[in-house]
């Protein structure tokens, strides 16, 4: 399992012969036959990597910018103003609070994502009837477009007519007293928005980690049978060690989908009850847009960047290491 | 290990697996069977916690639906969403291919170092890069406008549709372009007249991707638009339906289901390639 795109195969041993068949002749002068052909690479590249130089790399040096200066939203002008806006919001309780939100909002849900996700490809794995209506029905969540499936969570956990607390009256799990607003008290606010989280990303690790299962050769499978392993030596020692590469990717990409997220945040709890559900994401949206602040904004969600970065040399460190062997 | 025993195992398992199964399957599919139950109820079998709520408590009713398609934007906003799904699919189609067979056969190491690049574009998201486009649209005048989506909309379609055509390039046998550059064409024209019309399931892919990828987005949408008339439905839906603390449950849930259900059965088609968008490059 090499980890990075293989590299193309070099072409020059074909490209000599298609070139020597109409020469006709062994003894042509060389002719670096890669010219023309990165010459056209190039062409065909430069349209997608100049619109994401201009709309990815531009706006983000922007950001930048705009981080160290006085921009807001009415001003036409702006002013440099060095590290202010950092030194106050390191100041902030509330950004404090916010990271430390996001943090934990992170991974504690990828940490379920995760061991779910597996369990889930497990069950998934072998084939059975019906197989297809099982994978629609736990795709779902991920196909849906995130805004309207919090929508649906927003109503499943409504203060009055929450079908969790109904049927917890019903079942008499909770007793008389016993009333839980879900997103109107911190700690319970906090286990519904990483909750809807893992409801939303589930679907997508499941399906990474089953394409990394399928991947493994059946001999090892077999061999692991012939030697004797049992189902948590065989989970433990083979399963896990060769999805591992996969499993992270999924992982990975679950760290930046929630560290970042502001969907969720927003249509449930628009960060209260008391700023307990504030994330990076959510605090820089509503002071840089909502609050008309852009330098404060984009100061805010630039300390989301680090964290990104920290992934992706994680990432790279793996693909250099797999790609070597 | 003797017959009885094991077939009791075997069973034993078989039951755990479809137990599990189910546990899984009620998480993640009863907010959908919820948005569906609640769409036909009349509001005041929504508001009677004497009543059932998994079951009808009154009869079904198709009045939610009609507020929705009749007192609300809801189909302008699918109007928009279609629109600029459109557009924004022809720009990343334009772009996309193009570069995924560059990536795929044309570059050596840089190319290799570039794939990377495109893929790490993932790392800045829309969440950074939101605040200074809400500067940049206002100051192009775009302000409010859906050609603000058609623009940006591509920064996150085509890095992930170039890494999705680059690995459909390469499944591809290099001896289809081969044999029509022996017979005389230039790589650019057996590109465009050999390679480009047996890729046609690898750009279906990825319109399919690019349409749920805009119907999904929410945070420029957000950012940029501030008139019911020019919402997209995934900010329309939750932004004008909720309004202060009134909340037109019945209609919201009919939204989100009309919207969910055949994004979901495309796209159920399709997850595998979606997957291999995400880990190509990443696991062989």
């Amino acid at each position: 399992m090499s980890v990075a795109a293989p590299r193309p195969r070099p072409l020059p041993a074909r490209r000599e012969r298609k070139q020597r068949s109409p020469a006709g002749s062994l003894s042509r002068p060389r002719i670096h036959p890669f010219d023309d052909e990165a010459w056209l690479g190039r062409m065909l590249l430069a349209p997608a990597v100049i619109y994401i130089v201009a709309l990815v790399g531009f706006p983000f040096f922007l950001a930048i910018f705009y981080s160290v200066s006085d921009a807001t939203v009415g001003s036409t002008t702006l002013h440099f103003v060095g590290l202010r806006n950092y030194e106050r919001i390191l100041q902030d309780p509330t950004f404090w609070r916010s990271l430390r939100n996001a943090v934990v909002f992170t991974v504690v849900s990828q940490a379920l994502v995760v061991v779910l996700g597996k369990i889930l490809a497990m069950a998934l794995y072998a084939d059975f009837p019906g197989k297809w209506a099982v994978r629609f029905l736990i795709l779902l969540p991920w196909v849906a477009p995130i805004s309207l499936g919090s929508i649906g969570w927003l109503w499943i956990f409504d203060p009055v007519y929450s079908v969790i607390n109904w049927s917890g009256r019903a079942l008499h799990l909770f007793g008389p007293g016993f009333w839980p607003i879900w997103l109107g008290q911190p700690d319970l606010a906090m286990a519904s928005i990483v909750m809807v989280d893992v409801w939303r990303l589930l679907p997508l690790a499941t399906v990474i980690i089953l394409a990394g299962m399928s991947s493994i050769p059946q001999d090892i499978h077999d061999a692991a049978a012939v030697d004797g392993a049992g189902f948590w030596r065989h989970l433990f020692r083979i399963n896990l060690p060769l999805i591992m590469p996969i499993m992270l990717v999924a992982l990975l990409f679950g760290i930046v989908f929630t560290f970042t997220d502001l969907i969720v945040v927003y249509v449930l709890t628009r960060g209260g009850p008391f700023d307990s559900t504030q994330v990076i994401a959510s605090y820089a949206y509503f002071t840089g847009v909502q609050g008309g602040d852009l330098a404060t904004g984009a100061a805010i969600s630039l300390f989301l960047f680090p964290a990104l970065v920290a992934v992706a040399i994680v990432f790279l460190t793996i693909a250099k290491r797999t790609e070597v062997t | 290990m003797s017959g009885p025993p094991f077939s009791v195992i075997r069973s034993l398992r078989r039951g755990g697996h479809v137990l599990l199964l189910a546990a899984f399957v009620a998480f993640l599919a009863f907010p959908f069977y919820w948005m569906a139950i609640t769409t036909f109820k009349s509001t005041r079998d929504l508001i009677d916690t004497t009543h059932n709520p998994f079951l009808f408590g009154a009869p079904p009713t198709l009045n939610n639906l009609r507020v929705l398609f009749f007192q609300t934007d809801f189909g302008r906003w699918i109007m928009n969403t279609i629109e600029v799904g459109v557009l924004v699919t022809l720009i990343t189609l334009v772009l996309a291919v193009p570069a995924g067979y560059a990536l795929a056969r044309l570059s050596g190491r840089w190319g290799h170092r570039l794939g990377i690049a495109i893929f790490l574009t993932y790392l800045i998201p829309p969440t950074i890069l939101f605040i200074p486009f809400s500067r940049i649209v206002a100051d192009v005048g775009l302000q409010d406008s859906l050609w603000s989506l058609v623009l940006v909309y591509p920064s996150f379609t085509v890095p992930f549709c170039t890494w999705l055509m680059m690995g459909f390039f390469k499944s591809i046998p290099r001896d289809i372009e081969e044999a029509a550059m022996i017979d005389g064409l230039s790589r650019f024209r057996a590109f465009v007249k050999v390679v480009v019309p047996v890729s046609s399931a690898g750009m279906l892919t990825v319109v399919i991707f690019t349409l749920t990828l805009v119907m999904q987005e929410f945070v420029y949408a957000l950012t940029f638009i501030t008139t019911s008339a020019h919402y997209t439905v995934s900010v329309g839906v939750p932004t004008f339906l909720v309004r202060g603390d009134v909340y037109f449950w019945g209609s919201l849930m009919g939204a989100c289901l009309i919207v969910s259900i055949p994004v979901a059965i495309v796209y159920n088609l399709f997850v595998d390639r979606f997957v291999a968008g995400f880990t190509v490059g990443a696991v062989k």
